[in-house]
């Protein structure tokens, strides 16, 4: 292997067991042209890369990804949805609670119409947080659906034929092409909620549309 | 001229509970006739059935969203003249920029206050 091409491996991997692997093999390749490396030695370094990925397959294997995306990545996922119904009735409850209380607003006048139905108003602008939040754990959903494909593909890359259920279609839209990267397609726009230090503001986004004017 | 507080307006959102959040404010705003839909193909249909003066919609819906929503009506000649105001979570300048380029007349972000909504209302519509 040329001197390049092996650093530039070396660095894209993990550090210690890989470099583990690589000294094994260096040794090998090193030993495999000198005369005084007996054929002995030679099967000794490849034994002794056998038993290295050996190791990492137990390794991986006491892991037990096939529980993380059996178990609990799917409990994960029923309870983030389970979160997102919660608030759904929640918010709802608090609605009919406020529908009552504006049949009651209808027979008040004056100020005390005025005040209640600014607080009837407040209590609709405060729910808003339901869809905020739901869109939010969706986010989290569909990133932990990518972590099951990840999941998947290492049982694949073991060949573990006992444990592995096959992989799934993943729901996630595919990513684009690096040549297509400047133009933006309506997928590309479905970001969801950004975080709050993240988000634009009203004032920010009145200001972008202004500047079409 | 005064706004048509008998029109109809569509509030789109795959959301039920934003829905009627939008419809509790839109009457406390004296809106009377609202109708509703939850996707952009639903919200078609309702345009194309119903006199609407106003559309209010969601970005993020499946299997129309509310961006594909808006290039529909944009590119009707029936539906085209129609105000639009897009409320969405999607608060980047690409989503902004996206919406604007499609011709939509205002653009909310979410979480939303009642006076922003009345303001934008006014702006697409006029005085009320």
């Amino acid at each position: 292997m040329p001197k390049e091409s092996k650093e530039k491996q070396v660095k894209k991997a993990p550090p210690r067991k890989i470099k583990k692997a690589a000294n094994v093999v260096g040794r090998v390749m090193k030993g495999k042209g000198a005369q005084d490396v007996s054929k002995a030695n030679l099967f000794n370094e490849l034994e002794s890369l056998a038993a290295f990925i050996q190791e990492a397959r137990d390794e991986i294997a006491s892991l037990s990804p096939q529980e993380v995306k059996e178990e609990f990545l799917p409990t994960a996922s029923d309870e983030l949805d389970a979160i997102i119904e919660a608030t759904e009735d929640a918010t709802h409850a608090i609605m009919d609670a406020t529908d009552l209380v504006e049949a009651v607003i209808s027979r008040t006048s004056g100020e005390d119409q005025k005040t209640l139905t600014d607080a009837i108003t407040a209590i609709y602008e405060a729910c808003t947080f339901q869809d905020i939040t739901g869109q939010r754990i969706s986010k989290v959903v569909k990133t932990l659906s990518a972590i099951e494909d990840k999941v998947d593909g290492l049982l694949v890359a073991f060949d573990d034929k006992e444990n592995h259920s096959g992989t799934r279609e993943s729901k996630k839209p595919k990513k684009k092409d690096v040549a297509d990267e400047k133009v933006i397609s309506d997928e590309d726009l479905l970001n969801g909620p950004q975080s709050s230090d993240k988000a634009k503001s009203q004032e920010e986004i009145d200001a972008l549309l202004a500047s079409f004017d | 001229m005064a706004v048509d507080m008998n029109m109809n307006v569509l509030i789109v959102d795959d959301y039920k509970t934003m829905l009627r959040i939008l419809r509790n404010l839109l009457r406390q705003l004296n809106f009377v006739n609202i109708e509703e839909a939850t996707d952009g193909a639903q919200a078609l249909e309702v345009l194309r059935s119903t006199n609407i003066g106003l559309v209010i919609s969601d970005w993020n819906m499946e299997p129309m969203t509310g961006i594909q929503l808006l290039r529909e009506v944009r590119s009707d000649d029936d539906l085209k003249h129609l105000p639009f105001i897009m409320i969405t979570a999607e608060s980047k300048s690409e989503n902004v920029i996206a919406a604007k380029e499609a011709g939509v007349s205002n653009y909310i972000v979410k979480p939303f206050n009642a006076e922003t909504l009345k303001s934008k209302l006014v702006s697409v519509l006029g005085d009320f």
